[in-house]
């Protein structure tokens, strides 16, 4: 098997609720794997145990080989798996550029180094003319830009995005997709990501799951995964997508 | 390949220099350059043009704006809020006094013994707090605390003469022993004003490296700090570490300056929160706004009493009124501190808070 993130029987419970309830999956090295499931799914409860933000109540997590379960945050970080938050939060008072360098500096002793590759990353994703801005003066769609830009310059192999299309105009969601589709293909970066935006699913992923009330309901490719009955019932409605 | 001669070794090494006060000062603007130059100049050359009062009043003023950048490398920088500091600046106090009274250690060397006991008190206090998740206000009370501990430990301390207060020799000084910190207010000025400003280098150092960033980003979001790979842990520790052994030096100055040390005045929370209203009213989290907090309220505090004393009034207390309300003008109307908005004033502006 060589799968780069496993998930074995992963559970988690906020008291009496059952948040995810035994989700197995596994995403291939270069892979772009999609959650999709309705609101309260327990999408972001997954994405945060993966990340290291909460410990999972049962099961197995493990990336590149090794189980990642028990890693506090930033132990998972440097092991290779960036994210980004749903609300998000960049780092307010510091400049767009500062708040990439600080990503950078995971792995550039230099901050003159960093800099340089902060820059590098900002061009990719259209925000270098904004890079002297403080960071909350910032639109939303620049400020989720901002995030995966802070993420990619930790140097991730695996890139966890948790509704980063969320709110972005059409256009601007399109500009995204080829942003990350760009860097799967010319890095190789395996990316999973959480949408509600059923256009940059199709237009992205190559495997999706889909999460009810933690339940893992269907997996498979997006063309098979709208057609499921269990998946049209439950999350994307009667209305042909 | 040519042979390493001595000279070419020493351009090589004005080469380093050069090229290391680039790195440090290269993005400062002429502007800044050319007045904090002529402040510079001023304080170096202000023995010769104010009295002895002034002279005094100038080195408490230099007193605060060291420790207020002390203490703002832990909340400025790192965002942990201690109001306990008076606890680091006791020990340095109390420690290389008592070394000097009962043995005669000079005060250099009585820091030296400082450093390790400051740094892991400071160790303590952190790892108390940031392994068992007490932050924000419980992580300020727990520093409260801690300062009330020490008051009240060294209070029964008989070594250090408990609450009688200790006491360093006084005597007539003939000429200024720089090594024994025994002399005139001019020496001690000189001394302080050297302290603050290596110490405001050393802050410009540690903001612009890779630690400064690390510390603003766990002050701007821990979590998202995290995130992207950042130890908290570690950072903080270091933070309340660095700032600890800063301030146990400017107890080591106070207690040579003052000659006598009471654990009921130098643990008191007052001392904590003095500390602090300069960076407060400067500017939290910036370069200069600790220092100029410290011209500010100190000056204008003496400039006030000064007043009321020509008037013939006799008002104790008055001092600390003239606080409270500098704190509340500055937190209504300038919340991010009065450097900030002067520095856009006169366009100096430190690019990144």
């Amino acid at each position: 098997m060589n799968a780069l993130l496993s998930l074995q029987g992963v559970s988690k419970r906020f008291r009496g609720l059952v948040a995810v309830d035994a989700v197995s999956f596994d995403v291939a090295a270069k892979e772009l794997f999609a959650i999709i499931g309705p609101n309260g799914a327990g999408k972001t409860t997954l994405f945060n145990m993966i990340a290291g933000a909460i410990p999972p109540d049962e099961g197995s997590i493990s990336f590149a080989g090794e189980p990642i379960g028990s890693l506090p945050p930033d132990a998972i970080c440097r092991r290779g798996i960036g994210r980004t938050f749903q609300i998000v939060r960049p780092f307010p008072a510091l400049t767009v550029e500062d708040n990439v360098i600080v990503g950078a500096l995971l792995h550039s002793r230099d901050v003159g180094n960093a800099r340089a590759s902060a820059r590098e990353l900002l061009r990719r994703l259209d925000l270098f003319d904004q890079r002297n801005r403080i960071a909350a003066t910032l639109t939303l769609p620049d400020r989720k830009r901002l995030e995966v830009a802070r993420a990619l310059a930790t140097e991730p192999k695996l890139l966890l995005l948790d509704e980063v299309m969320a709110g972005l105009r059409p256009t601007e969601s399109d500009r995204m997709v080829a942003i990350l589709r760009t860097l799967n293909r010319d890095s190789g970066l395996t990316i999973v990501l959480i949408e509600h935006v059923m256009r940059a699913v199709m237009a992205l992923a190559s495997n999706v799951l889909v999460l009810d009330h933690g339940i893992a309901i269907a997996q498979g490719k997006p063309e098979a995964i709208v057609r499921d009955p269990a998946v049209v019932k439950s999350y994307l409605g009667a209305e042909p997508v | 390949m040519a042979a390493e001669t001595p000279t070419s070794t020493l351009a090589h090494l004005v080469d380093r220099f050069a090229r290391l006060a680039a790195s440090m000062f290269g993005d400062v603007t002429p502007r800044a350059m050319v007045l904090l130059g002529t402040l510079l100049v001023l304080l170096l050359i202000a023995p010769w043009l104010i009295n002895d009062y002034l002279l005094t009043v100038l080195i408490v003023v230099l007193y605060f704006a060291f420790t207020g950048q002390a203490w703002n490398i832990m909340m400025g920088f790192a965002g942990q809020l201690s109001l306990g500091h008076a606890i680091y600046a006791g020990l340095g106090g109390y420690i290389a006094a008592a070394l000097f009274a009962r043995f005669g250690v000079a005060p250099w060397l009585g820091f030296i013994a400082v450093i390790p006991v400051a740094a892991a008190c400071g160790a303590t206090i952190g790892f108390l707090a940031f392994r068992f998740r007490v932050a924000g206000v419980y992580f300020a009370i727990l520093t409260i605390a801690f300062a009330e501990f020490a008051r009240i430990g060294f209070d029964h301390l008989d070594f250090v003469n408990a609450s009688a207060g200790l006491f360093l020799p006084v005597a007539q000084y003939s000429h200024n022993d720089l090594w024994h910190l025994r002399g005139n207010p001019t020496m001690f000025y000189y001394v302080i004003l050297t302290a603050a400003a290596l110490v405001f280098v050393l802050c410009r150092a540690l903001l612009k490296s890779r630690v400064g960033y690390c510390w603003l980003a766990i002050r701007e979001d821990e979590q998202a700090a995290r995130a992207v790979g950042i130890d908290s842990f570690r950072y903080k520790m270091a933070a309340v570490m660095i700032s600890a052994v800063i301030t146990s030096f400017a107890g080591v100055f106070y207690a040579f300056f003052y000659n006598n040390l009471f654990p009921e005045q130098v643990f008191n929370i007052s001392r904590s929160i003095e500390m602090i209203l300069g960076p407060i009213i400067g500017g939290i989290g910036t370069l200069f706004g600790p220092i100029l907090g410290a011209f500010v309220l100190t000056g204008l505090a003496e400039a006030l009493n000064a007043t009321l004393a020509a008037l013939g009034f006799d008002l104790p207390g008055a001092k600390q009124v003239f606080y409270g309300v500098c704190l509340l003008l500055v937190v209504v109307a300038l919340p991010d501190g009065v450097w900030p908005w002067l520095a856009r004033l006169i366009g100096v502006e430190e690019g990144r808070r």
